[in-house]
């Protein structure tokens, strides 16, 4: 199809990105953390990869290189927003030490909770408030199932440094809402630990 | 070797990953036995990712697909490969 796309059928572009179109609106809004940014950011990421698909080589599969340009146009968003919470978080360093939320009964969480919107703005609130390093791989992996391997390649790290971030996203993510989804669902048994 | 809570906690993500050695996958699953701490700390983060992987969780905008379709359109008039508009690199 993209061979088709550059010799002029530029109209199947639109068949080749509907797949995607969840997955790099996802990413830009967990980067950006306000809606219309997002879908400004993910509007300018099809039309770049639009314009550049001449360049798309298939060294990486297409969407692993339409998540790097979405990554490269929200990077490059933040830093000019520049916002105080966004430089204190990205200053942490890469060896903080994460301890665990310690609650029991964590055995079923319905997922019918999702149809509550609060149980959603909590899960996009813990998401969006990881640290920059740490939310990016973990948007990456964790939802939108890219490998390690293709998280580290389209984040331009080691697949050594995506392990050490995802494993830190992911606790600091449990230490979190563990609680939170406790506090949210009183009615479950939630016990704490201590 | 016996694994302490803290040292089971740096394992979590690697045992969710199916990527630990065979000899750290044995002590870790060892200590899960009779560890309810450690065990609820695995559910507890097995299930936030479940929770955060299903697609409710950042949903597309009312109208998201149309403008995002319309706008693309208007670029695609009179647009070929090879003469202009590759000129932004930011891939």
């Amino acid at each position: 199809m993209i061979a088709s796309i550059l010799a002029g059928n530029t109209h199947e572009f639109h068949s080749l990105i509907q797949p995607y179109e969840r997955s790099v609106y996802s990413m830009a809004l967990s980067m950006l953390q306000n809606e219309a940014d997002a879908e400004d950011a993910a509007q300018e990421a099809f039309l770049k990869a639009f314009r550049n698909l001449d360049k798309f080589r298939g060294e990486a599969k297409f969407s692993t290189w339409l998540i790097s340009i979405t990554l490269n146009e929200a990077r490059s968003r933040l830093r000019h927003k520049k916002t105080a919470k966004t430089d204190s978080l990205d200053e942490l360093t890469e060896d903080g030490h994460v301890s665990p939320a310690l609650l029991r009964d964590w055995r079923e969480i319905p997922s019918e909770a999702l149809e509550r919107q609060e149980v959603r703005l909590l899960l996009q609130d813990a998401i969006t408030g990881l640290p920059t390093i740490y939310r990016e791989v973990f948007v990456l992996r964790d939802m939108e199932c890219l490998s390690v391997n293709q998280s580290a390649e389209a984040l331009g790290i080691s697949v050594a440094a995506a392990k050490v971030r995802l494993h830190r996203a992911r606790l600091m993510l449990q230490k979190r809402l563990a609680p939170e989804l406790k506090r949210v669902m009183p009615k479950r048994r939630w016990f704490p630990w201590f | 070797m016996v694994l302490e809570c803290k040292h089971v906690w740096e394992h979590i993500s690697g045992y969710l990953d199916g990527n630990l050695d065979a000899a750290v996958l044995e002590e870790v699953q060892k200590h899960l036995e009779h560890c309810e701490i450690c065990s609820a700390i695995l559910d507890s983060t097995r299930n936030i990712l479940i929770l955060t992987a299903d697609e409710r969780v950042f949903e597309l905008p009312l109208g998201f697909s149309e403008r995002l379709h319309a706008r693309l359109e208007a670029e695609m008039q009179g647009f070929t490969y090879g003469r202009s508009g590759s000129d932004e690199g930011d891939t």
